[in-house]
């Protein structure tokens, strides 16, 4: 049968190009791989190879010939036992392919919520932290041992489970959150790695890929940058591209944010970065009771997920339940202190610098509201807009920098879908919009405090 | 200075890295290889080996059709010229225990590891019933069923994640191997010699593949690398090298074997080097500007290896006529993927949401 050589599409975009050259003549025996013709398009000049065999019938667009449409069928392939010379052009000409046409069929339909449906998932059970027990015993704990605590029961629990880092191991964790690790679970499970974060993130991702349980612990989050492709472009849309086969159940965590007094470069809060992402869990909690059961939760899940640490909050002392198994639930923002005026929304170690704002706030007469998001995505939308509806006004506190912030984030979602329950403007209460600066009282300009979210909440209760 | 305290200084020296040269040699797997070059293959074994490389060629010129006709979008790397190498290494492999990972050029290794060509195609050509049900495409494609574990978009990215499937193989102590495939391109990528550094130090079973086709998209090797013997490139790691013919298919078998042999042994990575060529551009789109037509032209006529298996069936025995029985075969089994291709639909629209997130928050 004859083969119908048809003007190729050399680029995703190409429409149509210029036959300049013809390498082959009538009659001409070709093989598959055989350079046919050279076409230019308005990018470069690309040769056009056979794919067929056979002898190559009647030219039907001389070299030379501008604008030729993809898909124009440009000469006739006789196959075995034909008569390439009695070869005659297609009768009607065929019609165009449209590579973009495909493209332009698919309109794609919005869901109703604007296409966040990934920021808080729809049609989901109404879960609530687990209930403590009456009479369970409440011990003081500090979130550093929290966290370690955290990592230890799992480890107890699934032998998948190993934690790798930098000094991790022999150091006992640079700000000592594996603290003891190493000798309860051995150098098998306790890894101590090269100052090599890109290498070891992807290492633990694909170990993940293998069916592990990797956390992978980065001394700061501020060293992740070198990681971030793998936590991006390897964990996070592998089960998406994938179409759901190869999953990735990986913790990347560590402190976050900004310490004290180690300049810019070791002060960055990465929340808003990683909770742009779809296919990540981001979780930022604030007490030891969060840090221990999202850390549980989150390496149990089977989803990648980054876990934002605070060094300042390390060796905070907080009230922690004394239970078998703290696991809390992913995606449910947490009331920290009920209220009736004002939202504030925090996260991290804005919630410590919220609750202060509040204590002050009471003395004044205004009842603040303080949402922990805990965890940044999926984001508990349901429970801003829940706090919203009570007290009519919201105030974001967030230590990081203001443009393209989880602030910005709440706003719009208080805007497109509590609107008429606003009586002011959403405020962001973020730090300043530059590099955080090392000199002690630039520092301290630069970061929030509660004195600051005060002022926001005041104005937006037009006091 | 006391000389007996310098003599301290100096066997503390001693016995530091220098002293440990005995045990490691770069060259150690290349001569077992030479002395051994090629696998001695039976009839049967290289008849196999020659319809699956013939797959992969006819599968991936099919390809390049259906792309010029609109079908496949995007980018598309065809692995037309490099058959051999993933036929003779993975044809080494134990399936359903050792891993696969490779980079964007990952067509002929999921054939290589028996992959229905269908839904491979299916992804080419972005419908429901491609490998991930058309969300991946050229690039991304994954079987974990198969211990395919990609096709990945990034230059290098593979070489640490398949460096982590390796540890995930030690860890739970199933004697497990992942081979990592990555271009000359890739093997200047930083996090390529992180992977080394770790492999090597924590004794990782895995053979790092350099599928050295000449070229990094449109520069040559010598335009862009300073060391070009990229087996030698594991040499700061302590990491043997092998340097391969992967045009020719019983040569790579026979060197997948001996390297296996050792990373099976618990005696941490090998590099492979595999010299290869790619017939036809980077991507779909190339100007093929940066050689000549007689290069290309040259290597298809001395070195093709398909061309050079064929002949060595011929002088076993093998009649023409079989072997055109095997090519149409193979060329109705591609006709066959490009039909289904073709006409299976496209994923629902609803598809655009699942697969996000496993878990629902």
């Amino acid at each position: 049968m004859a083969i119908e050589l048809k003007m190729p599409a050399l680029s995703p975009t190409m429409e149509e190009g210029k036959l300049a050259k013809w390498l082959v003549k009538e009659g001409d025996e070709v093989s598959s791989g055989d350079i046919l013709a050279e076409i230019e398009t308005d990018k470069a000049t690309m040769e056009f190879e056979a794919v067929d065999e056979g002898t190559l019938g009647k030219i039907l667009v001389p070299e030379g010939t501008e604008g030729v449409k993809v898909g124009t069928v440009i000469a006739m392939i006789a196959g075995e036992g034909e008569d390439a010379s009695a070869l005659e052009a297609p009768k009607e000409p065929e019609p165009k392919v449209e590579a973009q046409q495909v493209k332009s069929d698919v309109v794609q339909e919005k869901p109703a919520d604007g296409g966040s449906g990934q920021l808080a998932s729809d049609a989901r059970p109404k879960v609530r932290d687990p209930e403590v027990p009456h009479g369970t015993n409440m011990k003081t704990s500090t979130v550093r041992e929290a966290l370690r605590d955290a990592m230890a029961e799992e480890m107890r629990r699934d032998e998948r489970v190993f934690v790798m880092g930098e000094e991790v191991a022999e150091y006992q964790g640079a700000y000592k959150v594996t603290q003891g690790l190493l000798e309860e679970f051995g150098p098998k499970r306790v890894i101590d790695t090269p100052i090599t974060e890109y290498g070891f993130a992807g290492i633990g991702t694909g170990a993940a890929m293998g069916g592990l349980r990797p956390i992978v612990e980065f001394m700061t989050f501020n060293f992740a940058m070198q990681a971030i492709d793998h936590i991006i472009n390897s964990a996070a849309k592998t089960n998406y591209m994938s179409g759901g086969q190869m999953r990735c159940p990986v913790v990347f965590r560590g402190p976050n944010g900004a310490a004290a007094r180690v300049g810019a470069q070791h002060s960055q809060n990465y929340g808003p970065w990683y909770a742009h992402v779809p296919g990540l869990v981001v979780i930022a909690p604030y007490d030891a009771s969060d840090a221990k059961g999202l850390l549980k939760a989150a390496i149990r899940c089977e989803d990648p997920v980054v876990f934002l640490e605070n060094e300042l909050v390390y060796g905070r002392n907080f009230e922690l339940p004394e239970l078998d198994d703290h696991v809390l639930p992913i995606g449910k923002a947490r009331i920290m202190r009920e209220g009736k005026d004002v939202t504030i929304v925090s996260y991290s170690i804005g919630v410590g610098i919220a609750l202060e704002a509040a204590e002050t706030l009471a003395g004044e007469g205004i009842d603040a509201e303080v949402l922990d998001l805990r965890t940044l995505r999926p984001l508990d939308k349901e429970a801003v807009l829940e706090s919203l509806a009570k007290t009519n006004r919201v105030v974001v506190a967030e230590e990081g920098f203001p443009v393209c912030s989880i602030a910005s984030e709440i706003a719009t979602i208080c805007m497109e879908e509590g609107f008429d329950n606003l009586d002011a403007p959403v405020l962001r209460v973020c730090n300043e919009d530059v590099p955080l600066p090392y000199a002690a009282n630039l520092e301290k300009a630069a970061l929030i405090d509660a004195t600051r979210v005060v002022e926001a909440v005041k104005k937006v209760c037009y006091r | 200075m006391p000389k007996a305290k310098s003599d301290a200084k100096n066997s503390e020296i001693a016995a530091g890295s220098p002293g440990e040269e005995d045990d490691f040699a770069l060259r150690s797997l290349q001569q077992t290889h030479a002395e051994d070059r090629r696998y001695s293959a039976s009839k049967e074994e290289l008849l196999h080996f020659y319809e699956q490389m013939l797959l992969i060629r006819r599968f991936e010129e099919k390809a390049g059709q259906l792309y010029g006709l609109g079908l496949i979008g995007g980018f598309c790397h065809l692995y037309i010229g490099q058959e051999a190498v993933a036929v003779g290494l993975q044809s080494a492999l134990k399936g359903g225990l050792d891993s696969v990972i490779t980079g964007y050029r990952d067509h002929g290794h999921m054939l290589a590891y028996g992959i229905d060509p269908k839904v491979i195609m299916a992804e080419l050509t972005g419908r429901h019933s491609g490998i991930s049900k058309g969300k991946g495409g050229s690039m991304h494609m994954f079987s974990v069923e198969h211990k395919f574990f990609g096709g990945h978009g990034i230059v290098g990215a593979q070489v640490p994640l398949g460096a982590g499937l390796a540890f995930a193989h030690k860890y739970n102590e199933d004697g497990g191997v992942t081979l990592a495939y990555f271009g000359d391109g890739a093997a200047n990528q930083g996090q390529v010699y992180e992977s080394f550094n770790m492999a090597s130090l924590w004794k990782l079973p895995i053979i790092f593949v350099v599928e050295n086709n000449q070229y990094a998209m449109g520069t040559a090797v010598k335009r862009g690398s300073a060391e070009t013997h990229f087996y030698r490139r594991g040499t700061a790691f302590r990491i043997p090298g092998m340097q391969v013919d992967g045009m020719d298919v019983l040569e790579v078998r026979k060197a997948a074997e001996i390297a296996l042999e050792h990373v099976r042994g618990g005696n941490g990575p090998v590099l492979m080097e595999l010299s290869t060529y790619r017939y036809r551009g980077h991507s779909m789109s190339d100007p093929a500007k940066y050689r000549s037509r007689e290069e290309v032209q040259g290597v298809r006529e001395k070195r093709d290896p398909i061309e050079h298996a064929k002949t060595e069936l011929m002088e076993m025995g093998v009649s023409e006529a079989s072997l055109k029985d095997i090519d149409k075969r193979v060329r109705a089994t591609v006709a066959e993927a490009a039909d289904f291709a073709e006409n299976s639909p496209e994923p629902e629209l609803s598809e655009l949401y699942t697969d996000v997130l496993v878990e629902r928050y």
